[in-house]
């Protein structure tokens, strides 16, 4: 898996969206269609082509105080349209870690 | 336990402070994450999956009550209420908000903890043996060196900025607790022929993508000369390493490159330009460090006093005893190592109310001080044989009593896709998997000692090129695989493993490793054999027969 924060060329195969991670406490972020970022993935702003990608990478990247780090991951859309991560790794940033952690073993 | 000066106070304090001011500038975007970055690494924040990762130093793996203490607080009031001790005699927090992070390195930094170092192209973390000062049979204490070049190289501006980061490990004793073929420089403490104190110096050994073990470049360099050498290593490092490509800018590449003769004649050059200036270490340098580390004052206590003799009918007791104590250099007493590797949960975690109660343990049974291994456990180092048993149910309570330590289940484990961004498949359910295949502990002694290590990716934290049995997680189409090696090792006779065949699954994992260790039980020659002889001894042919066999 090519590192997210190497990622150069944007292409994708499907839905996806920009994901960060918020500068001042380092929590999972998503770029909305309202410029600005949220926690909740059903509020990203989806993109279906390289060039909306790359125009909302853009975008994040230049909201350098907000977020840090972010790159264009992918989702899946369902037919009643709520969004969900597309990989393993995105799916471990949106629903936490797959361990119990410690203080609740 | 080191006594910090008013030096090193001031520094870490100082530290804060500039840290506190160089997080204000980024919160309210003076500084871009560009410039902030190579800053806050140089303070142990990395970014991870979740939050940010706070990689806080602990010197040579030596810890003192209130400092653990101290990092108790820090994951209980600014992190989710644990901690992770790592390979390299560290901890990390997971859950850190990069806004409070000056408060917790200004609490740290009032029991002389900090961050400096802990990341970053520069010198990291010098690693020492978690037994230094109290293991039979030491040439003397490795903490009073590794503090000399800790000190030499604490915001060295010429090593500042090498061409990556840069691992020293030094030990004491013949057996090699503190993996130092692995590292940039390992240093073996050793006398020569006229009783003088100096260094087997080794370089070039490291893991990740390209492994190699370290190769040794001189058989004795006089302790005197010891900085002077390091820096001459370093100067051929800075000046050569390759900084156009990340992958090829250890020092281990530039030493395979040049090859040993050459990098040594390089080194050798620069070393006669510097090794009779300041670097030169006074014997009174040495002296001062080595008086501002305490020892016990140990009481003269019998062999085997009645309370141990006594507790020798409980079972448990004895497996626990067998399995996790160890013996000192002082009649009397043990070294207790404590399994942070309780079946089925995270290896080398740790509670804040664990560390809590382990700093009063810590006072109450070791003289207030406590040990990091690079295995991801605890060490107690000074504990009087006659209150192993009262030490002993504390410990259970605290379900840190686990007596597998050296066995299969005390395995070596990094964050991975769990946590790590640079992860590609997760290693902690493989672990958590493995220790309950294994947790019988009738059948975790049947096989004896077997040091499981599982990285989730080629960066190798897990170290699992020198696990006797090694898992690499990796990514196939979307896939978590794991390719398995057996083989390696991490101590005095350090190997890397072989590749047993092709990955397998997630799924799979455990199933393969119970058929390696099945193979091992039917192919050993006796019981006493290692898992590792029986492998040096058949090579990895007949363990491959019987995992893909049926596969």
């Amino acid at each position: 898996m090519t590192s997210p924060l190497e990622q150069k060329k944007i292409k994708i195969a499907g839905p996806s969206v920009v994901t960060a991670n918020r500068t001042w406490d380092g929590i999972v972020v998503y770029r909305t269609a309202a410029k600005s970022w949220s926690a909740d993935l059903s509020e990203a702003a989806i993109v279906r082509n390289s060039d909306e990608a790359k125009a909302l990478l853009a975008e994040s990247v230049a909201d350098d105080v907000g977020a840090i780090g972010p790159y264009i991951a992918p989702v899946q859309v369902g037919a009643d349209g709520k969004i969900e991560p597309g990989n393993l790794r995105e799916q471990i940033r949106q629903t936490g870690v797959t361990i119990g952690q410690p203080a609740q073993v | 336990m080191y006594a910090y000066d008013e030096i090193d106070r001031t520094l870490v304090n100082e530290r804060v402070s500039e840290f506190r001011d160089q997080v204000k500038r980024r919160l309210s975007g003076e500084l871009t994450e560009d410039e902030f970055k190579i800053l806050r690494l140089q303070n142990g924040v990395y970014l991870q999956l979740h939050a940010y990762m706070f990689r806080v130093a602990i010197p040579y793996g030596t810890l003192a009550s209130n400092q653990l203490r101290a990092l108790a607080h820090v994951a209980r009031k600014y992190d989710r209420g644990y901690g992770h001790f790592t390979t390299r005699q560290n901890i990390q927090f997971n859950w850190i908000k990069l806004a409070e992070l000056p408060d917790a390195l200004a609490d740290l930094a009032e029991v002389g903890i900090h961050a400096m170092q802990t990341s970053g192209n520069n010198m990291r973390n010098v690693t020492s043996d978690q037994w230094a000062g109290v293991a039979p049979g030491e040439i003397e204490d490795p903490r009073i060196w590794s503090e000399l070049i800790r000190q030499h190289t604490t915001l060295h501006p010429e090593f500042s900025f090498l061409p990556r980061k840069f691992k020293i490990a030094i030990t004491a004793s013949d057996h090699d607790r503190a993996a130092i073929k692995i590292h940039d420089i390992g240093l073996k403490l050793i006398k020569n022929e006229k009783g003088e104190t100096g260094f087997e110096v080794l370089v070039g050994g490291g893991l990740g993508r390209t492994p190699f073990i370290g190769k040794t470049i001189k058989h004795f360099v006089h302790g005197r000369d010891i900085l002077s050498y390091i820096e001459a290593i370093l100067r051929v490092y800075n000046q050569y390493g390759r900084r156009d490509n990340i992958y090829k800018a250890r020092i281990k590449i530039l030493v395979h490159e040049l090859g040993i003769e050459k990098f040594s004649r390089e080194v050798e050059d620069e070393w006669q330009h510097i090794r009779n200036s300041s670097l030169q270490i006074d014997d009174e340098v040495i002296e001062d460090i080595r008086s501002r580390f305490t020892y016990p004052n140990y009481e003269k206590l019998p062999h085997m006093p009645d309370e141990l003799r006594q507790a020798a009918a409980d079972a448990d007791f004895e497996a626990w005893r067998k399995n996790s104590v160890s013996p000192h250099k002082v009649q009397g007493y043990s070294i207790v190592t404590i399994s942070l590797k309780p079946i089925g949960a995270p290896p080398g975690d740790a509670t804040a109310e664990q560390m809590d109660a382990l700093a009063d343990l810590a006072d109450k049974y070791s003289f207030g001080e406590i040990r990091v291994g690079h295995e991801q456990n605890l060490v107690l180092p000074h504990v009087a044989k006659r209150d192993l048993p009262a030490l002993w149910k504390a410990l259970d309570k605290l379900g840190l009593a686990t007596p597998n330590v050296n066995l299969i289940t005390d395995i070596i484990a990094c964050p991975g896709l769990d946590y790590c961004s640079l992860a590609n498949a997760r290693s902690i359910p493989i672990a958590q998997e493995l220790t309950r295949r294994f947790a019988n502990h009738e059948l975790a002694n049947l096989i004896g000692r077997l040091h499981i290590n599982i990285s989730g990716c080629i960066n190798a934290c897990g170290h699992h090129h020198v696990g006797h049995i090694g898992i690499l997680g990796v990514e196939k189409n979307g896939e978590e695989v794991y390719q398995i090696t057996i083989g390696g090792r991490a101590d005095e006779g350090a190997a890397l493993g072989n590749l047993i065949g092709p990955g397998v699954k997630f799924d799979e994992v455990a199933d393969v490793i119970e058929d390696v260790v099945e193979a091992y039980l039917a192919l050993r020659e006796r019981p006493e054999e290692l898992f590792i002889d029986t492998v040096k001894r058949l090579g990895v042919e007949p363990f491959k027969e019987r995992v893909y066999a049926t596969r």
